[in-house]
């Protein structure tokens, strides 16, 4: 089949994204335009590394092909700062100490500020629950879990 | 994973007549989590895919006393846990989506991909099962009903034909005093599968008494599948800790698990009796609460 077109807002910003019909988002984000932030660990839906947020809600891009988002709203780690200040959640994630080597941290910060957005002030339970689908082989968790609380008393 | 093709129709009639067009090796495309892993793990690739993103007709979900509730075929697993009346009414089903995955998962997931899926372990098959639920499903034939009874026909098969699409998920309101719930046992938490997985639905008397029990069970058979004798034994009984105790002991003889790298028949047949006991006295609970 053809390659389409796929018009979708990414970031912010409109975009015209040229792929094949079996590509994943995941890949149109990192080999299209080049937003290699968004990571792939496992490919199959399973650690979160991948996560981006699809209008407003976390998914997996490697679970979600490219025509998918036809119109859609598509919110990547690159598209959460506001020019030169981090977004709280990724402050947040720095002065706490909730990465290592950084493989899962774009995916855990997308779903904590999905988190935050629709609940403000989660019991520490539904922080871990919100994250149940970002694993981590560094951290042991606490520390990213201590900075999503960190994230949403700052935030408050 | 190797091309295929993709089309996105904008309604029901549409998707049915691509499929009736573009014959053999087409798949519906609702939110992908399986059809993609299948596709990436087991190299199981469409020749083209369909896929229901403009298909606005089957993105409600509906329900009122008379008609019932109506998940359509687009409807995230994310938006039935979050429902609403789903979570007072239909309390099994609920909690079936919320343990499907994670957050991700259910934001793209669907229980109609959950269900055509077909896999044992299905989180939504056993808590449809004990509420009745009926698939509308549309084909080029036209239009027809099928009773989730008999809606499984193995692991990964269905009745459902070629050229048809599950269009939605019709679960009949249930009777004033009555609760259902659904319990499955993983060894992690989120993000694991059904070593077994038990719904239950109760439907109490004016007396108090059971006037109707159903038990489901999920991963200890080729399908997800309806306890029958189970069932049927706690009619008439007072729904006490005999009655409950009983019905487990039934329902665990119906189980037909397997050893597997996730559990041994034997352990497996322990946890429905275990599960079947908790789920029916929480639907107890519920019925007696409603
Ligand atoms: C990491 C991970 C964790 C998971 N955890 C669980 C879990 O805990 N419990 C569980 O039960 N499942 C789990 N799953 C499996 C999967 O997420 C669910 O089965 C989900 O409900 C599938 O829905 P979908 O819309 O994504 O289906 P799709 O992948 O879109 O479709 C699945 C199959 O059904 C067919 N189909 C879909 N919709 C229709 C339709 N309307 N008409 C005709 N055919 C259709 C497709 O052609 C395909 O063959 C998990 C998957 C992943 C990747
Ligand atoms: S890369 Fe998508 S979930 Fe692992
Ligand atoms: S910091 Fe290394 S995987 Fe999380």
């Amino acid at each position: 089949m053809p390659r389409m077109i796929v018009n979708a807002r990414i970031n912010g910003e409109e975009h015209e994204l040229f792929t094949d019909p079996h590509r994943t988002l995941l890949e149109a984000l990192r080999d299209t335009i080049g937003l290699t932030g968004t990571k792939e660990g496992c490919g199959t839906g399973d650690c979160g590394a991948c996560t981006v947020l699809l209008d407003g809600s976390p998914v997996n891009a490697c679970l979600v092909l490219a025509p998918e988002v036809e119109g859609k709203e598509v919110i990547t780690i690159e598209g959460i700062a506001t020019d030169n200040t981090l977004h709280p959640v990724q402050e947040a994630f720095v002065n706490e100490g909730g990465l290592q080597c950084g493989i899962c941290t774009p995916g855990m910060v997308l779903s904590a500020v999905a988190l935050l957005d629709r609940n403000p002030t989660p019991t520490e339970t539904e922080i871990r629950y919100a994250i149940a689908g970002n694993l981590c082989r560094c951290t042991g968790y606490d520390k990213i879990v201590r900075a999503i609380e960190v994230a949403a008393e700052a935030s408050r | 994973m190797r091309a295929f093709a993709y089309h996105a129709p904008s309604s029901l009639a549409e998707a049915v007549a691509v499929l009736e067009r573009e014959g053999p090796g087409g798949r519906i495309l609702a939110g992908g989590t399986d059809l993609l892993v299948q596709a990436k793990e087991r190299g199981s690739v469409p020749r083209y895919v369909v896929s229901l993103r403009d298909v606005h007709e089957l993105s409600r979900v509906s329900f009122d006393e008379a008609g019932g509730l109506e998940i359509g075929a687009r409807v995230s697993l994310g938006e039935v846990a979050d429902h609403p009346e789903i979570r007072r009414r239909f309390s099994a089903i609920s909690t079936g989506a919320s343990l499907v995955g994670s957050y991700q998962i259910q934001n793209r997931g669907t229980v109609g991909g959950n269900l055509c899926n077909a896999a044992p372990s299905a989180d939504c098959a056993p808590p449809l099962l004990v509420l009745d639920a009926v698939i509308d499903v549309h084909g080029a034939t036209g239009r027809r009903e099928i009773p989730l009874v008999d809606f499984f026909v193995g692991p990964g098969r269905t009745v459902l034909g070629a050229d048809e699409v599950l269009v939605s998920i019709r679960v009949p309101s249930p009777p004033s005093k009555s609760g259902s719930a659904y319990l499955r046992h993983t060894p992690r938490q989120e993000m694991d599968i059904a070593v077994v997985g038990v719904a239950a639905s109760v439907a109490l008397d004016a007396r108090g008494d059971v006037a109707s029990l159903r038990v489901a069970l999920g991963a200890v058979g080729p399908t997800p599948f309806l306890a029958r004798e189970a069932g049927a034994r706690a009619v008439g009984q007072a729904p006490d800790d005999a009655t409950i105790a009983e019905v487990a002991r039934i329902a665990a003889g119906e189980a037909r698990p397997i050893s597997d790298q996730r559990g041994s028949a034997a352990w497996r047949r322990h946890l429905v009796e275990v599960l079947a006991r908790r789920a029916i006295k929480i639907a107890i609970g519920r019925a007696l609460a409603a």
